[in-house]
């Protein structure tokens, strides 16, 4: 079996259905139980006392908000050298998610800024990148539908996404050194590390994070395959009562 | 007669250097007939930091605080206007495609216009900008680092532009588009250079802002012919 076996929409249409449902069955147990963990059983911190909960989802929002960038990159170059429609989709189908974990790792952060550090926006590095992440998720998106032309759109986004994955260490970069010059303005990180109670829910909640990414960027190259090959043999079959067993599952 | 009129022999050896040299005479020769264009972008830039003082008032000490930003971020906005010069009228009339099958290799193509692109707006820019600072009470020194950080900056954003000019050939609402994917990515050349003004007029050691500059166009100049030669292709399929 190759390994671009499943890198064909058509094979990939039926695998995404059979695995995308467990991922969906992982998010919501590893969701439970992170935030029975974080808001049940994580004690209160001394210092910020209940409000620090909100860096369970937080958190793992600004995680996957970046990880999902550097996954649509990586498939970014998978679209440009192998030509593979396939990745091109998953970009598509991740982009909005990724967008979605920009904004609640902003939202989360300024409600959590407010009564912490009395302001919802601080010109903090990592706010500001994060904020910068979102605006490259918009001008991805923004490129995508705007280009008629379909086959052109994914190679434009996929180009696009790769000079901002190499953009995103120096905006990174910039803005901290840029911090530092312009405000002494310093966040409140202590410097110990965190208590295991925190921490453990802190990673359950990203891994239910990570499997509700999956989940639903499957559910969505499988909307988008379907868009996209509306004409195709095999789609057709798909509806037809009792598809007929004969015939090549490729268009 | 034509664009390869004073072409000499040597010059139709197909070489990358050629091809980076015929494509800026060319696109330098294009921009210096049409000079009211160089000129519109520079008035453009002196239009936009003269709004400044007068929307956060005349005060000194305030506005000398701001001038580093205000310069660099008009200098930003007039090299983002002219971007469309790069390709849009080369796609227009099909030269874009000609050029294209040309045997020059496209990223050279890119690097020649890029290179005309930043000589007929940075540059300029580049020169005109101290004027702007003696308006705002820059001392002399800070002139000098405030061209230093212009003719190291305004390159990276022709190379940056450049692809997202490239990727937003033909397409629907094609400038504003451009604007929403160029200006993220020019964020670390804002910071680096108005941060080397700023530096120097807080008396710190700029030449770091500069070096991180200089790194930048590097980089660009390394990677961005290919990234454009990329993106000039994906819009002419």
């Amino acid at each position: 079996m190759s390994i671009f076996k499943y890198a064909s929409p058509s094979t990939f249409y039926p695998l995404a259905g059979k695995i995308a449902p467990w991922f969906a069955v992982v998010a919501a147990m590893l969701g439970a139980v992170g935030l029975y963990l974080g808001l049940f059983r994580a004690p209160v911190d001394f210092q910020q006392g209940e409000v620090y909960r909100i860096i369970f989802i937080h958190v793992p929002a600004a995680w996957m908000a970046m990880l999902i960038y550097l996954v649509m990159a990586a498939y970014g170059v998978m679209a440009l050298t192998f030509n593979t429609r396939l990745s091109s989709m998953m970009m598509e189908a991740l982009a909005p998610t990724g967008a979605m974990f920009t904004v609640l790792a902003l939202w989360t952060g300024a409600l959590w800024g407010k009564p912490t550090w009395g302001t919802f926006w601080a010109w903090d590095a990592r706010m500001t990148s994060t904020l910068i992440l979102l605006f490259l998720y918009v001008g991805y998106l923004a490129l995508i539908n705007a280009i008629d032309d379909k086959k052109r759109a994914d190679k434009a986004g996929a180009l696009l996404v790769i000079v901002g994955s190499v953009n995103v260490p120096i905006i990174y970069f910039s803005v901290k050194w840029w911090n530092t010059l312009h405000q002494g303005y310093s966040v409140a990180t202590s410097g110990s590390s965190m208590d295991p109670s925190m921490r453990m829910p802190m990673l359950v909640m990203t891994f239910a994070c990570w499997a509700y990414a999956i989940a639903v960027a499957l559910w969505r190259v499988r909307a988008i395959i379907l868009e996209r090959e509306k004409e195709a043999a095999w789609v057709a079959n798909l509806y037809v009562a009792s598809p007929p067993k004969t015939s090549g599952a490729r268009a | 007669m034509n664009s390869l009129a004073n072409t000499t022999p040597e010059m139709l050896v197909i070489s990358p250097e050629n091809g980076v040299l015929l494509a800026f005479r060319r696109d330098y020769r294009l921009a210096m007939r049409s000079r009211g264009e160089i000129i519109q972008a520079l008035v453009f830039f002196v239009i936009v930091v003269s709004l400044f003082p007068l929307a956060v008032g005349a005060e000194s000490a305030l506005l000398k605080r701001i001038a580093p930003g205000v310069v660099w971020v008009a200098a930003l906005l007039s090299v983002l206007l002219t971007l469309p010069r790069i390709f849009a009228s080369d796609y227009a009339d099909g030269t874009l495609e000609q050029l294209a099958m040309s045997p020059y290799p496209m990223a050279t193509i890119a690097a020649g216009k890029m290179l005309a692109h930043w000589f007929t707006t940075g540059l300029p820019l580049a020169l005109v900008a101290p004027v702007l600072g003696v308006q705002f009470g820059l001392g002399t020194s800070e002139l000098g680092v405030i061209v230093a950080s212009l003719m190291l900056g305004t390159p990276v954003l022709s190379m940056i532009g450049a692809i997202g000019a490239a990727l937003t050939l033909g397409v629907r609402g094609g400038s504003i588009l451009m604007a929403l994917l160029v200006l993220p990515l020019y964020i670390p050349v804002l910071i680096f250079g108005a941060g080397a003004v700023e530096a120097s007029m807080a008396g710190i050691d700029y030449a770091a802002n500069l070096s991180l500059l200089g790194a930048g166009l590097l980089l660009g100049a390394l990677a961005s012919p290919f990234a454009v030669a990329a993106a000039v292709k994906i819009s002419l399929d």
